[in-house]
């Protein structure tokens, strides 16, 4: 494998490119900042790549619902194409709205698209309000390709609309039997429990979903956000925790050794 | 053509959020008859798909499929209908509707086409309220009657949107024949709040020109001559008269913060009172600049609304700066009533404090989250006479490459309006805020406030940032007050331009070419561009869907001329537009107010006061505000606002690395207490100085490179006894910037900060002075909070305590003012500053903490509970200046003092650092939650549980 490509998504209203980008690039992978108009135009764009993020933001304004349009405009002119991306092997990773986005889009929990298989959502928070504030995250899969099995991380929500929901229970039991939750939230010494420990009342504390193939991750937190030990809450205390950049690193390295 | 309805409601069984918070507004509003409230989002929509689409549009785009359920149509009324109230808010026709445009461009992309889209939200309240509960809900919770309707019931449709379209017909406004009394009554009569000597000078010049100006002249010297924009009272030539003692400026601003800056002459200063924003060198490659503006009067009548233009606005300002900088931190302070108050206390014509609270921080949080910029400091002062007249202060800070920090346009480039449409929103903004208000004010200036959208600013940015660095503009500037009559301009002042009124782009039909001209429609900025360049830039801003518009052209011949459909309407020349405005002579009073220490009982111990201190409004967590705002977005955060080993604590200031993979910070910081100004607003201002740059010291920014902004928000200034204080204040920052060698880069005023109520009293707010600082981190890695971090550490007060409780809180919390207002040594505290920013770059401190507002009791019982440990303190350690009570130890605002925390084995090495400096080991870091402070007579004078102390501090605003 020659050197690793990521693609950050731009829409408007899209905020977190930058950082996504240069988060990225520490890791190793060449990145590029394109807007959603140049892929529409050229469908073939993303064959060029082999990890698409789609970053944090408001995109569209989070109107009609957060990530609604872009995850409208997707699945109405980018659907194929990031099919097949998913098929042949890539990695997508959505990031706060970007995680709305590939739910809206039907690009998670499945790859299917549209409504007509949306048994998820991403919705307001209970506490009604934006919150910015730092969680610790436990992972639940072995599948994700972009997770330190085992490792708890430390990490940053910044959001209004973060709470994951299921139509049914029937449809939270798949999401648990079927490996799809990559993340849930919980305290420094890895429990569950109530809000501040999941921020958003997120349904059996889920942060980040996986679908079936384990290369498509959407999580609420932002792993671009911990890249550095000064950006910890507490580094001026000597604190350390394991960080963003893991996903990131775990990102690059899988399309090393497997594209 | 068909008008669809579509209604989308929570799905049973899921939270309908929206509808709960009016839910819990309307308890707290007293009405306990409401059992219920569900919400409901409206849309409506004309289009000519047919009812399958309508279905699949429904569906797909409007409802989400897991939580919420739609009706196409009106809904069914629920059950026992009698018991509930159904009330539609809709936007007033022209009121920007973010979410219908979103609507429109999600239809498209399904294929479909549409005519038009509206938006609206549908409450249904269930329970038994009479006809006057549902108009109180409705005005205090669901709507604001500036900018949206309400339908009670379920039977009126809104008003139709469609307008006519313009047809021109010039007006001309006859002044050279009028009388003084007719000046000033057409003054009055079109709101262009010139007073009589400025209508004479334009009589005058109408006179000489031989003509009768045109509306939109006068409307155009009326926004270019506004308080607002030129600054009058502070360029004015004021005779002060101190004490009996007189003294003359010529122009205020010049002879005190412009001119210290001239003074100091710093090489580090690139662009100062020049631009839309101060710029100031951060590396050798890259400069940062930062504005503060207010946007008082817009926020007073439309919290959410005003408070997001405010923010939106002052971002503009970086990003019209030189050739544009790139946004990397906001920051906001504000100043409101308190917010417990009764509904029977607050005047005719005046919103709830807790709801312009509410409704600031809300839009602050929306468009400053919205742009992917963080909110990384800020503060809130209440005092009930901001009641009627809240401050909302909002700054940004932008970097931008040293060689893009001139604008160079030139004539014969092209003017272009780039962003969102023009609409009748804002008129008259920039007038408007120059004036008092009243209790009228509701109804006559809603057309004043400006609407805004986030995005369509962040798409601007996005395009107009790559237009920059592939070099396709000469120059750029905003379009805030005035519009693009102002942006328009100040840009063409040296030049002459001439601009084609009808090519601006329209929200909608109907607008008139002179409101087209004076609109504040918000996401607007000017650029001059090279007309061999216009291909390649209008390519950028197409590839975004960025809208971006030639209007005219830069000449050469100094007039600004207007044209609509070919037809001249103005011509002005630039000189007169932007020196013709009178200079003025004001007079200014001061005398010292006859003013005493209240006589209170020294008592054994001063748990109660601390406590009462922790949990007044001023000194409480504000965590409920800061989580709100975005403060890591960007990824540049170092210390964020809530520090300690629960992540909050308060922190002194914020760092933020502007640049990804370089270890070079920005500090930024505050510093304002109106209190001391109801003493003294000389030693006010000094005070804001003295802390705005003891808290960039705290977190370890530079000493030799802080510049700070000045913001002054007074009442009306004609009045000489309003006018004093605010030259006291004026002097104040020359004599602490000339010592402390730290630069003003940029200010704002806003006078007039009045409210007449209905009986004709007037309420001004208090002096008030905001100082804002940055400075620079050499190295992040070496930054400190003030959290305390270790048992066992030291602890030492830097800096001289006196007894200065005169406005202090510890007197607030009594009732009291007092006369002995904090003052500021200038020599020392500078040498005090720099000693203490040089030993945490050297590593010698492991916390620090700004002794401020409730003194060294409340900054120590910070530190302890922010680090999750306690305090042992002995007053005997504290260096005093003729403070011998307990309470003044404990409580005095003395400015120019540090809290240390110092490791053992740094001790001597700190000790010798702060040589010949007052300071003293006042006591350690211990493990126990308790901070205890021993008298110099050895009694425990503080001996307090801190989990205790932090929730009182906590409690105020521990709302939902």
């Amino acid at each position: 494998m020659g050197q690793v490509k990521a693609i950050v998504l731009r829409a408007a209203g899209i905020n977190c490119d930058a950082e996504t980008a240069y988060a990225l690039e520490l890791a190793g992978a060449d990145a590029e900042r394109v807007h959603i108009n140049k892929m529409i135009e050229n469908k073939s764009l993303l064959d060029d790549y082999q990890i698409l993020v789609v970053p944090g933001g408001f995109s569209y304004g989070d109107d009609v619902a957060a990530g609604k349009i872009l995850g409208n405009q997707i699945l109405h002119h980018l659907f194929g194409p990031m099919q097949k991306f998913i098929e042949d092997g890539k990695l997508i990773l959505g990031i706060c709205n970007g995680f709305q986005v590939l739910v809206k889009a039907g690009l998670l929990p499945g790859n299917g698209g549209g409504n007509a298989e949306q048994g998820v959502t991403i919705t307001y928070n209970d506490s009604g309000k934006f919150e910015d504030r730092w969680v610790y995250l436990s992972p639940q899969t072995e599948r994700c390709v972009f997770i330190e099995k085992g490792q708890q991380i430390y990490l940053p929500i910044a959001h209004g609309e973060g709470k994951i929901v299921t139509k049914d229970d029937d449809t939270l039991k798949t999401l648990e039997s079927d490996g799809h939750i990559a993340f849930k939230y919980v305290d420094k010494d890895g429990r569950q429990g109530d809000f501040p420990v999941n921020p958003n009342g997120s349904t059996n504390s889920i942060a980040a979903l996986t679908d079936k193939t384990g290369r498509v991750l959407g999580l609420m937190p932002h792993p671009e956000r911990f890249v550095r030990k000064v950006q910890h809450p507490r580094w001026t205390r000597g604190e350390t925790d394991a960080n963003g950049m893991t996903i990131f690193n775990n990102a690059v390295k899988y399309v090393q050794e497997n594209l | 053509m068909n008008q669809w309805r579509f209604e989308v409601f929570s799905r049973e069984g899921f939270a309908d959020v929206h509808g709960s918070g009016v839910y819990e507004e309307i308890k707290e509003l007293g009405i306990s008859t409401v059992e219920a409230v569900q919400s409901a989002r409206v849309f409506l929509i004309e289009s000519d798909f047919d009812e399958s689409f309508a279905k699949r549009v429904a569906g797909e785009l409007l409802t989400d499929p897991v939580c919420e359920q739609y009706y196409i149509g009106r809904s069914k009324a629920p059950a026992g209908l009698a018991k509930a109230t159904l009330i539609e808010v809709h936007l007033k026709s022209g009121v920007t509707d973010p979410v219908a445009q979103s609507v429109v461009a999600g239809i498209t992309d399904m294929g479909a086409k549409v005519e038009h889209v509206r938006t609206a939200r549908k409450y249904i309240i269930l329970g038994t309220i009479t006809q006057s509960q549902t108009d109180l809900i409705a005005k205090r919770i669901l709507a604001n009657d500036c900018i949206e309707d309400v339908i009670v019931g379920d039977e009126s449709e809104p008003p139709s949107p469609h307008l006519e379209p313009y047809e021109l017909q010039i007006a001309n406004w006859p002044i050279r024949d009028l009388s003084d009394d007719d000046l000033v009554a057409l003054s009055k009569d079109k709101d262009l709040f010139l007073n009589l000597i400025e209508m004479q000078t334009i009589q005058k010049y109408f006179q000489e020109l031989g003509r009768e100006p045109t509306d939109i002249e006068l409307e155009t010297l009326a926004q270019t001559w506004s308080e607002h924009c030129v600054h009058k009272t502070l360029k004015s030539s004021i005779d002060l008269t101190v004490n009996g003692e007189e003294k003359h400026f010529d122009n205020l601003l010049k002879e005190t913060v412009f001119g210290v800056t001239k003074e100091l002459n710093k090489d580090w200063c690139i662009s100062v009172f020049d631009d839309n924003a101060g710029v100031v060198e951060f590396d050798d490659d890259t400069a940062i600049c930062f504005k503060v503006e207010t946007h008082n009067h817009p926020s007073a009548l439309d919290p959410y609304g005003g408070a997001a233009t405010g923010i939106g606005g002052v971002i503009r300002d970086p990003m019209g700066t030189g050739m544009g900088a790139k946004p990397v931190a906001n920051t906001d302070i504000f100043c409101f009533g308190e917010p417990d108050k009764n509904l029977d206390e607050i005047p005719k014509g005046v919103l709830h404090p807790r709801r312009i609270m509410k409704g600031v921080v809300s839009g602050v949080r929306d468009y400053g989250n919205r742009m992917g910029i963080p909110t990384v400091n800020g503060a809130i002062y209440f005092d009930d006479r901001y009641m009627a007249n809240p401050l909302v202060f909002c700054g940004n800070i932008g970097i931008m490459d040293r060689g893009k920090c001139f604008k160079h346009q030139q004539s014969g480039d092209l003017v272009i309006v780039v962003g969102g449409r023009t609409g009748r929103d804002g008129i008259h903004g920039a007038t408007f805020s120059s004036g008092q208000m009243t209790h009228e004010h509701e109804t006559i200036f809603s057309h004043a406030v400006q609407i805004g959208n986030a995005i369509t600013e962040k798409k601007m940015l996005d395009v107009i940032l790559q237009a920059r660095d592939a070099g396709l503009y000469e120059s750029i500037t905003d379009c805030g007050a005035g519009g693009l009559s102002s942006a328009v301009g100040e840009m063409g002042e040296k030049l002459g331009a001439v601009v084609d009124l009808e090519k601006i782009p329209l929200k909608y039909a109907g607008l008139n070419y002179t409101e087209t001209w004076i609109s504040e429609a918000q996401e607007r900025m000017v650029i001059s561009v090279k007309e061999e360049k216009l291909e390649a830039i209008m390519k950028i801003f197409d590839s975004e869907n960025v809208e971006a518009t030639v209007i005219g052209k830069f000449t050469d011949d100094k007039k600004l001329k207007l044209r609509y459909n070919g037809q001249q309407v103005a011509e002005l020349d630039m000189e007169f537009l932007h020196d013709g405005v009178p200079k003025y002579s004001r007079k200014a009073v001061w005398n010292d107010l006859n003013l005493n220490e209240p006589n209170l009982k020294e008592k054994d111990n001063y748990n109660d006061e601390l406590l009462a201190i922790m949990s007044s409004f001023n000194v409480a967590s504000k965590e409920w505000v800061i989580r709100q705002y975005d403060h890591e977005v960007q990824g540049g955060s170092v210390v964020k606002p809530l520090t300690g080993i629960n992540n909050d604590g308060p922190s002194d200031a914020a760092v933020v690395q502007p640049k990804l993979g370089s270890d070079k910070g920005v500090a930024i910081s505050c510093g304002m207490n109106p209190l001391y100004g109801d003493i003294d607003p000389y030693w006010m201002a000094m005070a804001g100085i003295d802390e705005a740059i003891r808290n960039l010291i705290c977190v370890g920014g530079r000493f030799d490179r802080i510049a700070l902004l000045d913001n002054f928000c007074w009442g009306d200034c004609t009045r000489p006894e309003t006018l004093g204080p605010l030259v006291r204040a004026a002097q104040a920052c020359y004599d602490a910037a000339i010592v402390f060698e730290t630069p003003f880069i940029s200010g704002k005023d806003s006078l007039n900060n009045e409210f007449v109520c209905e009986d004709g009293t007037t309420i001004s707010i208090p002096s008030t002075l905001l100082i804002s600082a940055m400075s620079l981190v050499d190295d992040v890695n070496k930054c400190v909070t003030m959290d305390a971090k270790k048992a066992g550490n030291f602890l030492f007060v830097v800096g001289e305590t006196k007894n200065e409780l005169g406005g202090s809180h510890y007197y607030k919390v009594k009732g009291e003012l007092g006369a002995n207002v904090p003052k500021v040594n200038l020599e020392l505290s500078a040498k005090t500053a720099k000693r203490i920013s040089e030993a945490i770059i050297d590593g010698l401190i492991t916390s620090c903490h700004d002794c401020s507002e409730g003194g060294l009791a409340v900054g120590l019982a910070e530190m302890g509970f922010a680090g999750g440990l306690g305090i042992e303190a002995d007053l005997r350690g504290l260096v005093k200046n003729d403070c011998p009570r307990v309470d003044g130890q404990l409580f005095s605002e003395s400015n120019s003092r540090y809290i240390v925390e110092v490791q053992p084995e740094n001790y001597d090495a700190f000790a010798k650092k702060m040589l010949n400096l007052p300071f003293g080991q006042i006591g350690k870091v211990t493990e126990e939650t308790k901070l205890v402070i021993t008298s110099e007579k050895g009694d425990a004078v503080i001996d307090i549980d801190l989990d205790l102390v932090k929730q009182a501090w906590q409690k105020p605003f521990d709302w939902q």
